[in-house]
């Protein structure tokens, strides 16, 4: 079976014209790869650039060099260059993103955006939305904030209709920012069982915890990111 | 996925005498994609708008559309009658300005009805019953139904010309500045109304905007002008999130954080 995600020799930095054009490099030469069924997570501590490399893995960052393959169906794409076209296609059917906090959408139901990924991949209204309910009582957001849109919930809360939305599709590759961060002890037992299942079905997981606990239950291997740091001189 | 765009743009260049309105700007437009043209005012994209849904001839450049018949069609060489044709079947443009786009002393329904019976509808009942049902679904009641949009709210209104540009199922919808001048909590609810038809009825669609929140929650990619030109373009939240540009920098690190 192709490894579904193979990253070579990224880097990245920023270039802030707005501030004389100083470049503040982030990770170089990020080389590393994740197969189906495993949970890898990045490591080391916070600014060194996990998220940075996530965001990159889901083309919401720009790659100044390198590679990030992603294979499905037998087809394989840079992601580092693909089109935007291209890109939100491997978003609806490929990879799944969990972020830390929630983009709210004005006047849209929490069941409904927990709904959207599946809708958008052509599943009919009633049958994502029972899915998504499914997942919301699993994750025991209280019924009485299904039907009302996210913008007012509190971080838990929040975090936990961001969760839903991101297991409810069967993506084959799932990124997850912190997800446990913002959840009592039950919920992040929930979202433990959740990744489990996922790696049973052969999905393959890069995250960030900074929970021991939970990095302890799910991480198969830790990817060391001190290794990638960016060198100083290079600005 | 759909493999052939439903518009094609190539070096599309607008000069005003020696005045540049834009200029060399290409891009191809796919079925149920939503593109978002950004920058502030004077920087070209009104002009660009204008010249793609040919309300205004380009000095060069080409804008190619694929017909229902699966044909590409340059816009600048069909006869006038087939374009305006076009224009109200197949495409919207939903003004900055609703009184652009509405007839302000006939009825709502009527506005509705009107581009249907453009179309050869010509049963009354039939057209009343449609118009109703687009009132509904841009949440106006029915029993306004009679009134003119000129007694209407600028929310209301412009609803009511979103409901008269998507009533004859258009496949491309330009929008220009859809939001501007209505209140915070009226956009809101007016960009909601927007994403969900976006979506439900696959439309294409190419939104000039000077708001960077609105370009992130209704588009897909975006096209970020300057003085004329394009000066970065890619998907929308790449943009946004991670802007190259020097001046695309200065746009997005001048949004106030509410």
């Amino acid at each position: 079976m192709p490894t579904p995600l193979v990253v070579s020799e990224v880097s990245k930095s920023f270039t802030m014209h707005l501030r004389d054009g100083i470049q503040l490099p982030v990770v170089e030469n990020v080389t590393f790869a994740v197969a189906s069924g495993e949970c890898a997570v990045l490591g080391g501590p916070s600014g060194i650039g996990k998220s940075s490399i996530l965001k990159m893995l889901y083309g919401n960052y720009g790659v100044d060099a390198g590679q990030i393959l992603i294979t499905h169906d037998q087809l394989t794409v840079d992601i580092a260059s693909a089109d935007p076209r291209t890109v939100l296609a491997l978003r609806r059917d490929v990879i799944g993103y969990v972020s830390q906090f929630l983009r709210t959408v004005p006047r849209v139901a929490a069941v409904d955006v927990v709904a959207e990924p599946l809708v958008a991949r052509g599943v009919s209204h009633g049958e994502a939305r029972a899915r998504a309910v499914e997942l919301l009582e699993k994750l025991n957001l209280p019924e009485r904030l299904w039907s009302l849109p996210p913008a007012t919930f509190s971080g838990g809360e929040q975090q936990r209709v961001n969760i839903a939305r991101g297991f409810i599709t069967n993506h084959p590759l799932l990124l997850l920012d912190e997800p446990t961060a913002s959840l009592d002890a039950a919920n992040r037992a929930v979202v433990v069982e959740l990744i489990r299942a996922k790696k049973a079905a052969g999905v393959a997981l890069l995250g960030i915890f900074h929970d021991n606990d939970v990095r302890a239950e799910i991480a198969d291997r830790i990817i060391d990111v001190s290794g990638f740091r960016a060198r100083k001189d290079a600005a | 996925m759909n493999d052939h765009p439903l518009l094609r743009v190539n070096a599309v260049t607008k000069y005003y005498g020696s005045r540049v309105g834009c200029t060399d700007v290409s891009f191809n437009l796919w079925p149920g994609e939503v593109l978002a043209i950004v920058g502030e005012s004077g920087s070209g994209k009104t002009t660009l708008l204008n010249a793609i849904s040919t309300n205004l001839m380009p000095t060069s450049g080409t804008v190619e559309y694929r017909m229902r018949d699966g044909q590409f069609r340059d816009l600048y060489r069909m006869g006038e009658a087939e374009r305006r044709f076009l224009m109200r079947t197949d495409w919207g443009f939903v003004h900055q300005n609703p009184a652009d786009g509405l007839r302000m002393t006939v009825s709502a329904g009527a506005n509705v009805g009107e581009r249907l019976m453009a179309i050869g509808n010509r049963h009354y009942g039939n057209i009343r019953q449609e118009a109703t049902q687009w009132l509904g679904r841009v949440e106006i009641d029915a029993d306004r139904i009679d009134d003119q949009p000129r007694d209407f709210s600028g929310g209301m209104r412009q609803r009511l010309q979103i409901a008269r540009n998507l009533v004859t199922g258009p496949r491309l919808v330009f929008m220009d500045e859809p939001t501007g001048g209505l209140d915070v909590s009226v956009q809101a609810r007016l960009l909601d109304l927007v994403r969900g038809l976006v979506n439900d009825l696959g439309l294409s669609a190419i939104v000039v905007t000077h708001d960077l929140a609105v370009a992130r929650l209704l588009s897909h990619r975006m096209m970020v002008m300057k003085e004329g030109r394009v000066i970065e373009h890619g998907l929308t939240d790449r943009v946004l999130d991670d802007p190259r540009e020097p001046y695309t920098q200065l746009l997005v690190s001048s949004i106030l954080q509410v």
